[in-house]
């Protein structure tokens, strides 16, 4: 694995002058996973606040070949690209040459387990080989922080607002990584860009594989939950310490947790400094909805740590 | 700095030209190195958004202003015992 | 700039849907996203074939729903590969969105689309509803009316998509069932000349171009999407000639040449009927048999419904008395099907204009034979003696339209 001197030291890949807000968490996953191969690399992306704010006609912050072409298919674009590579590397078409391309594709929450869910799964069941990365701030960003199902339970989005009888988004969030492992793709892993060392040995691994291989990382959104730009770091690391967002990863199918917090950070130390779940802070009731999501918490933990050297 | 020229075809783009696009004039705090502290961890160079720390020879040797917004990660992220960055009022 | 040599040929009997997969055969693309639909269905089962009998090399993959198989489709494309796709009905309402990304990427992809009706009510049959909706959507559109053309169609069709003036995606649309699952006599050209004719795809920009990365598909605000899409349209406008160009030069390879429209027993016609299509022929046979009895009726088929030839159909019907427009599908408007309309505002200017009346025909399926066709060329025979003749509205709805209320 490389230090992070050597990673200084390679070209850098998703340039600044892109248009995402200050302090936005997408741009580091971005960087770093597109350093972590000595293949070149050919991206797609969904719609959503990575495509828009990286593109902006005629600026694009993309130094590796990329295209977006909507917001549900990024996987279904990245399977034509590659078949594309398949033949007519076979064939001795390629235009540079016969070099070796890992592709990627890349998808905000709401690109992956909503609207993109269906190319995801059919991309995967092919074999194609590619990685997709997820980067999870739980929600819509891009058009104006409205629900995702990887939004977190009684969050505040704009459309399951924080309302006098409805206190935010009522479902917890869909498991997604387990259920890409569902596929049986030969990896699948969560990770979180504050730990670069895991994130980084995790598309690493990712990329040297050949077949479907798919990250969730978790990404901080400031403007949608409520923080501060210098902190999105933190709050991604808040997100690994209180076990909301576990660091593991599941190869050919065996299950290891990566992290284990000596002292699992309570959900509501984290929650409190977001103002997406202030509303939690006011009353009794939202005391109580801390308590169930704090003990939900606690029961995906164990289970994930029950699971743990198992072969699923 | 090289020339942004769009392609012929459809939106077509050459990869990378946002490196022409000044986005310092977002910012409202300035990241101050102080040199003397800095430990090369280059724990702001991979935790920047704008990729905007300056890496020679595995030195941190400053920001890229054109692109810097002034978030204030670099000195989150720099190590408390270290605490070579520091934020201060953009001058208007 | 032609150099063809004349194809050797071979006659036979093949459905629409076997001539299109043999002609995809002969054309080898590189990559095909594929997924089943009533009556389009059988091209791809028979391309499968085709590949899984290693007589293509083409990337097959069978996508999860047409929106996946248009988008592969796009990445391919973008990726600098020769892709093609065919579908019907709901999977090209399903492809809708991706429809607009291809053409306003500019890929040559190539798209079979099997007419049929749209739901609701569901019908598997033919009307032209599905590729009607898609007229605006930036791709060139052929209407094929038999086996054979739909065949010479298809090789055409690459060409035309990927001729440097164009670079836009192309539609060849063929009856489905009428012309899809009959059996037509037909020529088919022999491997080596499809070969020739459809040349080498030389993409003029492609993602997999690592050591200069594009970027495609990139966001345009307000000051730079309103040139772009000038600038395809543009392209489209400049597809017609392609068309021509390509027609005229298949011809000299074939022995069957094409243009933008085929006029029959159209030039002393004193009343025209227009329809796209296999309806042509059904309309061709009324014709016939008006001929006969002296009555200087002819019919107007449009092959090029988009980009519209205007001016080559005001130029064929200047000067007629009236011409009825069939329409195989309802523009849903109350003022009659996209063909009438179009052909109406094409017109417009021409001072020797002719009456000219719409009908809608032959939706799901609804049977449109010789007699429901000379009952539409006498309306217009009634029309140009000056007659009062409804504009527009539905002839020949089945047998249960007495049922149903409202008809
Ligand atoms: C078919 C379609 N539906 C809706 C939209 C509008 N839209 C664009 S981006 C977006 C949200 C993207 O959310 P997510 O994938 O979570 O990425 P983020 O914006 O958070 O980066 C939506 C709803 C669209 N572009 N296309
Ligand atoms: S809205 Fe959130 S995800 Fe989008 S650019 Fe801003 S910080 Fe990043
Ligand atoms: S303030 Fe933000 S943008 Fe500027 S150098 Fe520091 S981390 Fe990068």
């Amino acid at each position: 694995m490389a230090t992070l001197k050597e990673l200084a030291a390679k070209e850098e890949l998703f340039t600044g002058g892109h248009r995402l807000c200050a302090g936005c968490g997408i741009p580091p996953i971005v960087r770093l996973i597109l350093k972590s191969t000595d293949a070149r690399i050919v991206a797609t992306t969904a719609t959503g606040c990575l495509e828009v704010a990286s593109s902006i006609y005629p600026y694009s912050a993309w130094k590796v070949p990329w295209m977006h072409s909507a917001f549900e298919n990024a996987a279904a674009t990245i399977s034509g690209v590659q078949t594309a590579y398949e033949v007519l590397k076979k064939q001795d078409r390629l235009p540079g040459g016969d070099k070796e391309i890992k592709f990627v594709a890349f998808g905000g929450d709401g690109g992956t387990y909503d609207i993109g869910f269906q190319a995801l799964s059919g991309a995967l069941e092919r074999g194609h080989n590619f990685l997709y990365v997820c980067y999870d701030n739980g929600a819509y960003m891009n058009t104006g922080i409205q629900r995702s199902s990887a939004s977190p339970q009684w969050g505040n989005t704009t459309t399951s607002p924080a309302g006098a009888v409805i206190p935010g988004k009522v479902q917890w969030r869909k498991d997604l990584t387990r259920i890409v492992a569902a596929h049986n793709v030969p990896y699948a892993a969560q990770a979180s860009p504050h730990n670069w060392r895991d994130l980084h040995k995790k598309a690493e691994k990712a990329l040297a594989i050949n077949g479907p291989t798919f990250l969730n990382v978790v990404s901080a959104c400031p403007l949608g939950w409520y923080t501060k730009g210098q902190d999105s770091d933190a709050h991604v690391k808040y997100a690994v310490e209180t076990c909301y967002w576990p660091l593991y990863e599941i190869e050919e199918g065996v299950l290891k947790v990566n992290y284990k917090p000596k002292n699992k950070m309570p959900i509501a130390d984290w929650f409190k400094m977001q103002g997406r779940f202030k509303h939690l802070f006011k009353d009794d009731e939202g005391a109580a909805k801390l308590v169930q999501i704090q003990e939900r918490v606690d029961m995906e933990w164990q289970r994930l740590l029950d699971l743990d050297g198992m072969r699923l | 700095m090289k020339e942004c020229k769009p392609l012929a075809l459809g939106g077509d783009l050459p990869g990378g030209c946002a490196d022409d696009y000044e986005t310092g004039s977002w910012r409202k705090f300035l990241p101050v190195l102080d040199r003397d502290k800095c430990i090369d961890c280059l724990i702001c160079w991979v935790q920047c958004p704008d990729s905007c720390i300056i890496v020679e020879d595995g030195k941190m040797v400053g920001f890229n202003f054109e692109h810097c917004k002034g978030c204030g990660i670099c000195d989150e992220v720099c190590p408390p015992k270290v605490k070579a960055i520091r934020m201060i009022e953009e001058e208007s | 700039m032609s150099t063809a040599k004349v194809a050797k040929q071979t006659a036979t009997g093949l459905t629409g849907n076997s001539a299109v997969a043999y002609a995809m055969m002969q054309i080898n693309p590189d990559v095909c996203g594929a997924y089943p639909i009533t009556p389009s269905t059988t091209v791809i089962e028979e391309f499968s074939s085709y590949v899984a009998d290693g007589r293509v090399d083409t990337g097959l993959i069978t996508v999860e729903s047409e929106h996946s198989a248009m988008s592969a489709c796009i990445g391919a494309a973008s990726a600098g590969a020769r892709a093609m796709s065919a579908t019907s009905s709901q999977g090209l309402a399903l492809m809708w969105e991706m429809l607009y990304i291809a053409s306003g990427m500019r890929l040559p992809i190539v798209l079979c689309d099997v007419n049929r009706a749209l739901s609701a009510p569901i019908n598997i049959h033919c009307d032209h509803s599905d590729t009607m909706g898609a007229r605006d959507s930036g791709w060139i559109q052929l209407y094929s009316e038999t086996v054979q053309e739909a065949y010479d169609n298809m090789i055409q069709a690459v060409r035309i998509a990927e001729d440097k003036r164009v670079q836009l995606p192309i539609m060849v649309c063929l009856d489905g069932f009428i012309t899809s699952h009959s059996i037509e006599n037909i020529e088919l050209l022999d491997d080596e000349s499809v070969q020739d004719f459809v040349g080498e795809y030389k993409p003029e920009r492609s993602l997999l171009d690592v050591d200069n990365p594009l970027t495609l598909g990139a966001t345009a605000l307000q000051d730079s999407y309103m040139p772009l899409k000038h600038q395809q349209s543009n392209a489209m406008k400049a597809s017609k000639e392609v068309v021509i160009e390509i027609g005229k030069e298949f011809g000299e390879v074939s022995g069957r040449s094409y243009g933008l429209l085929e006029e029959y027993d159209l030039d002393d016609a004193e009343v025209a009927i227009v329809v796209l299509s296999s309806s042509a022929g059904t309309v061709k046979d009324a014709v016939d048999k008006l001929r006969a009895e002296g009555k200087k009726v002819g019919v107007l088929r449009p092959r090029l419904f988009r980009p519209f030839p205007h001016k080559e159909i005001a130029k064929a019907l200047s000067g007629k008395k009236a011409v009825c427009v069939l329409d195989r599908a309802d523009s849903m408007d109350g003022f009659g099907g996209p063909l009438f309309k179009d052909i109406r505002a094409a017109l417009y200017a021409d001072d020797n204009r002719p009456k000219i009346i719409g009908r809608v025909f032959g939706l799901g399926g609804a049977d449109f034979n010789v007699d429901n066709a000379l009952d539409v060329i006498g309306e217009t025979i009634k029309l140009a003696a000056g007659e009062d003749v409804e504009l527009f509205r539905y002839i020949g709805e089945g047998q249960n339209a007495q049922t149903i209320a409202g008809c």
